[in-house]
């Protein structure tokens, strides 16, 4: 990277870095357009008059835009950007299929994500959660991965390494697992060519099966594999560190992707699924566990020798706290899919609290911190306008996901011990409504939670963008707290 | 560790690196994916599940468009209060025919896999048009919108096709038949009688009200009361409900 770039104007650089500007300015972009709209739904369903009365208003037609804006907006758009930065610096070599493919993936993909949202909010969808872009949609997104994946693939049979980076490995299990889930998942049949409308191919308990086999694992490949391709490049280059083990990454690589795959029935538990397909899931989920954090100590310990970074750089705090929120959903996670847990636990907010835990805390804290790393190198800035700012995006943010998840746990857990409990003569105590108007109080807290989260986000908007000018603000970074004074004398 | 020193050649060789990623990624979906269209008691051997009527198929979409399996789950676990709650546990044979699955995820607000006939016509026209209205503490967007829209009949009859594409068992008479019976099903003076014959058990009548109009909102309610209807678990016995 050249030194004598003119800050605030695009780096000349050795690598192809224009698709990946515009490709982390719309990580920013969605990432505010998601949490705007989960914040609207939330406070929805806290006072359920702002569905208004139009149809594209309502909470079913919103709550995909909310998902599918997150996952597949914010995350999708940070994972092929930083993929794309990635694989071209730990293989020293330009895109395969140069500026062009990379600005076709942009495109193409932003594409898919304006009309995945367009049909949404006309009621254009398959009923899939996570998956619910219609056919003509998932064709689409097929052509632009088919597409991602050469680019991906030829940019590391160009390199000028030996080695093939370990993030790289995350990167690739991903895009070419979530290749074969989408394409299986999303088979279907259209009522006409020139009509949105399609009936899936499978029905019932398989297409449940099938269904749950691809969710469960756009959360493991997709939010998983692809952001700890984030922590495996991202850690090391913030705390200037290299990974605590190699031989760690072998385990946590083969193990992860392995097991991953297994644990879609725990969201079928005591459903009409058969009794050994909920055992095998739940066994596979459990087993999940040890490779999960396996990474999440590999990811840590790269501190090592580097932890006093963590109080003066708060992009490696982002960083760091988001590998510890991972570990923190995957211990929850395994606890969640064992039976009699899953009894209480499935069909309530204990699953939102638990989905945003990972969502909020690992998939978008490690992103905000690679957005930080990015946006100075890729805008030819020396450094962000202001570290202050992302302290401030720090903690307003983690206020947020704490209100956030400990809300959704007492209302989850709250709202699944009424359903099961019993009067004094037998009969069951509560009727369904009074455990929804419960629920009220705890819909308000999530809303501000996540009020505060969109905010830092905002925050975040206002620092890039000074970044990406140039500009930096005037500020003491003063250590605090248990200072430097004490520290023994070198 | 020998085993993890060769792994250099896999750090070598993307081809490689690949190939094997994608063999350990097949391997647990195809293990549990594939015995369910191979073991046969998978699903029940109960009587009773058909395919939806035209109207009730319509519903069906309407139900997928609005996003309703957002908050209500159709999938009653074999749970006491569960059963109290809602009735018998659901089973595997009585989505058999639903592409897609809308069994759900969550219960915002109540399992609807058994609702069919619990509330009149009436109930669910006002309901949907205004929860509050019935239910004050409900947290359920309205609906009145529904009213408004007209349904086409003569559309439908390409639905039904492709559900035959994907497996669902409707006769060329069904076929042949989709406009007129989604038209009887709703007019509280039609023959209803070769309706009934394709379609045991359909709810039939006015739903929304408008006795002169076929709404959306008749299409949405007649699957609304179709759901848990079919299988009647008075003639089904425990055997006939094992699963391996």
């Amino acid at each position: 990277m050249s030194d004598s770039a003119v800050a605030g104007h695009p780096v000349a650089s050795p690598y192809d870095d224009g698709p990946i500007r515009l490709l982390t300015a719309a990580t920013v972009f969605w990432g505010v357009v998601g949490f705007l709209v989960g914040v609207i739904i939330a406070f929805q369903l806290a006072f359920p008059e702002l569905n208004l009365n139009e149809p594209w208003t309502t909470f079913g037609r919103l709550r995909p835009v909310h998902t599918s804006g997150v996952i597949f907006g914010f995350g999708g758009n940070a994972l092929i950007a930083t993929s794309l930065y990635v694989v071209q610096r730990t293989c020293r070599a330009r895109l395969f299929g140069g500026e062009e493919a990379g600005y076709f993936l942009f495109f193409g993909y932003q594409l898919f994500l304006v009309m995945a949202a367009w049909g949404y909010i006309n009621g254009v969808t398959q009923g899939r959660e996570y998956a619910e872009p219609e056919w003509y949609v998932d064709l689409w997104l097929t052509v632009v991965w088919v597409v991602y994946l050469v680019v991906f693939m030829g940019t590391i049979m160009k390199r000028r390494e030996p080695h093939i980076y370990v993030a790289n490995w995350f990167y690739l299990a991903f895009i070419v697992t979530i290749a074969m889930l989408h394409i299986v998942n999303n088979l279907a049949v259209p009522v006409s060519w020139t009509g949105a409308k399609s009936y899936s191919l499978f029905a019932g308990v398989q297409d449940a099966l099938t269904q749950w086999w691809y969710g469960h694992n756009a959360v493991g490949f997709f939010l998983t594999a692809g952001f700890l391709g984030i922590m495996y490049y991202f850690i090391p280059k913030q705390a200037e560190r290299p990974v605590y083990s190699y031989r760690l990454s072998i385990i946590h690589f083969w193990s992860l992707i392995f097991l991953y795959i297994w644990a879609g029935p725990h969201h079928l538990h005591y459903t009409a699924l058969p009794d050994w397909a909920q055992t095998l899931g739940m066994t596979f989920s459990v087993m999940l566990w040890m490779p999960s954090w396996g990474g999440m100590i590999n990811g840590i310990m790269t501190l090592s020798g580097a932890w006093d970074k963590l109080r003066t750089d708060p992009v490696l705090r982002f960083l760091v706290t988001s590998v510890a929120f991972y570990g923190m959903s995957t211990f929850e996670g395994p606890l969640m899919s064992v039976k009699p847990v899953n009894a209480l636990s499935h069909y309530t907010d204990w699953t939102i609290g638990h989905v945003h835990s990972g969502a909020l805390g690992w998939v978008a804290f490690i992103s905000f911190g690679a957005v930080y790393f990015l946006v100075p190198k890729l805008w030819g800035a020396t450094r962000l306008y202001s570290v202050k700012l992302v302290s401030l995006h720090f903690w307003i943010s983690t206020m947020g996901i704490v209100l956030y998840i400990t809300a959704m746990w007492i209302s989850g857990i709250m709202q699944g011990l009424m359903w099961r409990s019993y009067d004094q003569l037998g009969f069951l105590q509560y009727s369904f409504v009074e455990t929804v108007a419960a629920m009220h109080p705890f819909y308000v807290i999530r809303a501000f939670g996540g009020v505060l989260f969109l905010i830092g986000a905002l925050i975040m908007v206002y620092n890039l963008i000074r970044t990406a000018r140039g500009e930096i603000r005037d500020e003491k970074i003063v250590l605090r707290g248990p200072a430097a004074h004490r520290l023994p004398a070198e | 560790m020998a085993l993890l020193d060769k792994h250099a050649k896999v750090e070598k060789n993307v081809t490689l690196l690949l190939v094997l990623t994608l063999i350990t990624v097949a391997i647990g979906g195809l293990v549990e994916i594939v015995p369910l269209y191979t073991i046969k008691n998978t699903i029940e051997r109960v009587e009773g599940v058909r395919p939806y009527s035209p109207l009730e198929l319509a519903g069906r979409d309407i139900y997928i468009r609005e996003g309703c399996y957002l908050c209500h789950s159709q999938q009653v676990r074999p749970f006491r209060d569960e059963v109290e709650r809602y009735g018998h546990y659901s089973l595997a044979a009585e989505s058999m025919y639903d592409h897609p699955f809308q069994w759900g995820s969550k219960r915002t607000g109540p399992d609807l896999a058994r609702v069919g006939g619990k509330y009149s016509n009436d109930w669910h026209a006002a309901h949907l048009a205004d929860p509050r209205s019935l239910v004050p503490e409900s947290v359920m967007p309205p609906y009145a919108f529904l009213y408004e829209r007209n349904l086409r009949p003569e559309d439908y009859r390409a639905h039904l096709e492709a559900n035959v594409a994907v497996g669902v068992p409707y006769s060329e008479e069904a076929i042949e038949n989709a406009a007129a019976d989604m038209r009887a099903q709703a007019d509280p003076n039609g023959d209803h009688e070769a309706l009934l014959a394709r379609y045991p058990k359909a709810a039939v009548g006015d739903f929304d009200g408008q006795p002169d109009r076929l709404t959306e909102m008749d299409a949405l309610i007649a699957y609304l009361q179709i759901l848990g209807r079919m299988v009647d678990f008075t003639d089904v016995r425990p055997e006939d409900l094992t699963q391996n």
